[in-house]
Order: structure tokens, then C-alpha cells, then sequence
């Protein structure tokens, strides 16, 4: 159980040419999100189009990969893709935006999974697309 | 009053686009109207549309709107968007209000039922994590919320255990035996942290209303119910794109524009209904309606404020925690408001005169929220 995310099918993303750019950046080992170049709003998901000023002036950049555990819940009914209890979790990245993921690497339990603790970016391959999910830093 | 359009335009190509996907021709034809008006997305306060869900446009550009139509009834749904637009803006429910259309009927990118399939942002981004529904995407800032504001489990259960009380109260309620904190804590985990009697029940059943104007209201062979104000909103199609995990943007919008509408206080409310999913929605809303500061609804449960005989009765029904919950409960939390106005529920508040009932939509995705009244304004 203590990584019950293992190569099991999961449903998988179907990427339009907006978030192309992400799903590209995730089989390179890169998480890539994107700035706003006239306000500066780093923002997710990835979308041409500023958020907080409706501005179409916006770039692509590689995030560090670090985060923290901002909360989750732990499934417990039963779910194709997991043996066991699974958590699905909220990553609140360095640089601003917040991810849904889960987290290997690491005993899925309140008592391992404690809030605010650092995660750093890791990538599960699935042929054509790579899923990012994050672990405990330095695990 | 009369309404005026004042921007207009099209996507920037037409024919075949198959670089963007469906809702990103609503963003590109969206865009190019704001530059036509000299407008930003932060100046539109009404968002309508069909094909895609507006709570999925608002969120895309950036919108926090006080007026929503997704009216979708086929290839003329934005005459009526256009109409029901201009009711709003006369109504005072919105004053700038974009209507948007985008369809990748051609290429077919990103397209499907509104919400794109696989290529839905959702899909793409929460979709691989193993989400079962409301039971895990809906919970799932709580813990953020118990952290922030020390809630307890305890407390939380609490929300259960009182609603119950009102059900003993309802005959027609699914779960009528009084249950304690400790029955809720030992019922059967389904989603950390939340047990089974912190989930809504799965029933079937149904309701409807008839509203009509309010003149003619006294023909009819039951007390009128007034409508004294509304509000609506939406904001993120993905729960994970709450601006704040511990608060809803959708309520405090839909909320504070139904309070604001109906002209009154905290003070003048008799009666609540808060759409209860799950056990922190009564929590969420007592703070996002403003009946509580932030972090201290749990705390307000717990001291008796909201169970029978309190200053705040909540969910007098027993709610979607005891008394049913068909998957769209938001009619029944209305026909409840409607019984204490009419003076005939089961547990009824003496003397209520004003009832406050406020309804979410996908996981805080969305909200409306009715003040009604049994005086005549
Ligand atoms: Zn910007």
C-alpha cells in the first residue's frame, strides 16, 4: 500500500493544442506552467489567456517541481487504478498554482501524509503521456 | 430602462480551426468582443452561454460573475441569452453582462457534451487521480479547513448529529433515530475524513414549483411565499481551482447578492437551508453567507445554535445528511423553505417570516441562493 500507484491504468488526459505545451513538458521531465508577461500572474491549468487581466501576451516556463501538501482526502472505496486506500491530494506549488496529484513514495495515512509538508514533482510514464505526481522531497 | 449591446465580434479565423480546441474559440470570439468594447474580463459581471457550461467559461477568463445563464436549448439559445440578459441587466442583477459561442463543429477539438471528454480541463487535470465523485472531490479542502481553523472531528460529526435531531422531527425523513458524535465517528470510513453519516444519502424523489405574480398571489389556496431577493454565481469547473479551499467564492456572491437584494440583515432571518452534500457545506455556508466569522461555524453547531430551539435554525428537514438526497438536492432545501413560510413543516420554526436557502452546484462550482418571505413586501 505504501505506493499503491504503480503502473495500473488510469484514465488518462486527451491534451488540445492549449495544454499541449504541458503534456510535451511532462514526458521531458519537466513540470511547465505559464506567466502572464504584462502582470505577471503565474497561473493553472494552462490556458492562452491571462486570468487576471484578460491579457493574450503569456509564456510557458519550467517550474521548479516543488510544493507543498495543501490537502486531501484518502479514498476508500474501491477504485480500478489504486489497491487500497489511495489519497488524492492538492499540491500548492512554489510558484503559486495548485495541482490535484497523489502521493508516492509514501505510506498513504494521516499520520504520513501531514499538511504542509515539502513535495517535489515526479513523472509515471504511460506510453504516449506522463502523468505528474509528487513525492515527499528527498524521499 | 433600456439595454444596449456594445461589444461584438467573432473568433479571429473561421473554417477550419484545428488548433484550438472548443473552449478556446469561446475564450478567442470572448477576447475579441472585450477588446471591441474596450473592456477586460474583471468588468463582466454576467456570464451566458451554451455548448460549453458557463462556470467553465467564467473560470477560463478569469470571471466572477453575480449573474449566470447556461440556458441550452439548441442553436437559438443565445437569442435567449441575449434576452434573459437584458431582464438581468434591468433587474439590477447584472450591469455588463458576455454571451459567448464556440464550437469546434469541424475539427472537433476538445468537444463533447459540454464538457470536452478527455480533453476537458477537468479530465486532463483531476481526471488520472482516482477521484470517485463528491464523496472524495468535494471533501477534499477540508482538511486544509480543520488545519487553518483547529476544527475537530468531533465538531464536524457535530453538523450530522444535530441535523439528525431535526429529522426525528420529520416523518417523511429517510433517517429518523437519534445518533451521537461517536456513532458518526464509527460509521464506516469513505473518504478521510469523512464517515458515511458525513455523506448525503442516495434516495429518489422529486418536486417542482409555480411562481407567479405576486398581485395574483392571493387567488391561490395556499399562504403566498414571497420572493424578497436572489443571488447566483460560479467559479471553477475543478475543485482544485478554488481560490480558497476553506471558503466558496460562489457563496459569498450568490449570498451576499441575495442578503443585499432582500434589503435585510443577519439579524432579520428565521429560517436557513444550506445544500449539505457533505457534513462541512452548513460550515461553509454560515461563513460564506456572513452568519459566522471565518473559522467559527463549527463552533456556533456545536453550541446549539442551529438544532431545534436554536437562535438559527439549519436544515430543519434533517437535509441531505438524513432526510433524502436525490443527487440534485437543491429543490428539496427550497420546498423546505417554502413549508416553514407556509407555516406547515413538520418541524416548523414558530412565527418565521423569513427564510434564507442557499444551494451549491457541482463541487462549490456554483451557487443560488432564494430569500423568501410570507409577508407581503
Ligand atoms: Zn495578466
Amino acid at each position: 500500500m505504501a505506493d499503491s500507484t504503480g503502473l495500473r491504468p488510469r484514465p488518462l488526459p486527451q491534451p488540445t493544442p492549449e495544454t499541449q505545451h504541458f503534456w510535451d513538458g511532462t514526458k521531458v521531465g519537466e513540470l511547465r506552467l505559464q506567466r502572464c508577461i504584462d502582470c505577471g500572474t503565474v497561473y493553472f491549468p494552462p490556458r492562452p489567456v491571462c486570468p487576471g487581466n484578460s491579457s493574450s501576451d503569456v509564456e510557458w516556463f519550467v517550474a521548479s517541481g516543488n510544493g507543498s501538501l495543501l490537502s486531501y482526502v484518502i479514498n476508500y472505496r474501491p477504485h480500478p487504478s489504486f489497491d487500497g486506500p489511495y489519497a488524492i491530494a492538492l499540491v500548492k506549488l512554489d510558484e503559486g498554482p495548485t495541482m490535484m496529484s497523489n502521493i508516492v513514495d509514501c505510506p498513504q495515512t494521516p499520520e504520513a501524509l501531514v499538511l504542509d509538508m515539502p513535495l517535489e514533482v515526479t513523472f509515471e510514464n504511460h506510453g504516449d503521456i506522463a502523468i505528474p505526481l509528487f513525492r515527499p522531497k528527498g524521499s | 430602462m433600456t439595454v444596449a449591446i456594445v461589444g461584438a465580434a467573432e473568433t479571429t479565423e473561421l473554417g477550419k480551426i484545428p488548433d484550438l480546441s472548443q473552449i478556446q474559440l469561446h475564450a478567442d470570439a470572448a477576447l475579441n468582443t472585450l477588446a471591441d468594447a474596450g473592456l477586460q474580463a474583471k468588468d463582466i459581471d454576467g456570464v451566458a452561454t451554451a455548448g460549453e457550461s458557463p462556470i467553465a467559461i467564467a473560470h477560463y477568463l478569469g470571471i466572477a460573475p453575480r449573474w449566470v445563464d447556461g440556458s441550452s436549448v439548441g442553436g437559438c439559445s443565445f437569442m435567449l441569452h441575449v434576452r434573459h440578459a437584458a431582464a438581468a441587466i434591468e433587474a439590477g442583477y447584472a450591469d455588463t453582462i458576455l454571451i459567448t459561442h464556440g464550437e469546434s463543429g469541424r475539427s472537433g477539438v476538445g468537444r463533447g457534451g459540454g464538457g470536452g471528454g478527455r480533453a476537458s480541463l477537468p479530465a486532463q487535470f483531476e481526471g488520472p487521480y482516482g477521484g470517485m465523485g463528491p464523496t472524495t472531490m468535494f471533501t477534499i479542502g477540508v482538511l486544509r479547513y480543520m488545519k487553518q481553523y483547529g476544527m475537530t472531528h468531533e465538531q464536524l460529526a457535530m453538523v450530522a448529529v444535530v441535523q439528525r435531531e431535526w429529522a426525528g422531527m420529520n416523518p417523511r425523513a429517510s433517517f429518523r433515530d437519534p445518533i451521537t458524535v461517536e456513532d458518526v465517528l464509527n460509521s464506516r470510513m469513505i473518504a478521510y475524513p469523512f464517515h458515511l453519516f458525513e455523506c448525503c444519502l442516495v434516495t429518489d424523489g422529486g418536486g417542482a414549483l409555480i411562481l407567479t405574480k405576486a398581485e395574483r398571489a392571493k387567488d391561490f389556496p395556499n399562504r403566498p411565499v414571497y420572493i424578497l431577493g436572489s443571488g447566483e454565481s460560479v467559479e471553477s469547473p475543478m475543485v482544485s481551482q478554488m481560490k480558497d479551499l476553506t471558503s466558496s467564492q460562489a457563496f459569498r456572491i450568490a449570498g451576499g447578492e441575495a442578503l443585499r437584494s432582500a434589503g435585510i440583515s443577519h439579524e432579520d432571518v428565521d429560517h436557513l437551508m444550506v445544500y449539505d452534500a457533505f457534513a462541512h457545506l452548513p460550515i461553509w455556508g454560515l461563513e460564506d453567507l456572513g452568519f459566522c466569522e471565518r473559522g467559527e461555524a463549527a463552533g456556533f453547531i456545536e453550541d446549539g445554535n442551529t438544532r431545534p430551539g436554536g437562535k438559527l435554525p439549519l436544515n430543519t428537514n434533517g437535509g441531505g445528511l438524513s432526510y433524502m438526497h436525490s443527487g440534485m438536492y437543491g429543490m428539496y432545501a427550497l420546498q423546505e423553505s417554502v413549508r416553514q413560510m407556509r407555516g406547515t413543516a413538520p418541524a416548523q420554526v414558530p412565527d418565521a417570516e423569513i427564510s434564507v436557502c442557499l444551494g451549491v452546484g457541482g463541487m462549490f462550482a456554483a451557487s443560488g441562493c432564494i430569500v423568501m418571505t410570507n409577508q407581503q413586501p
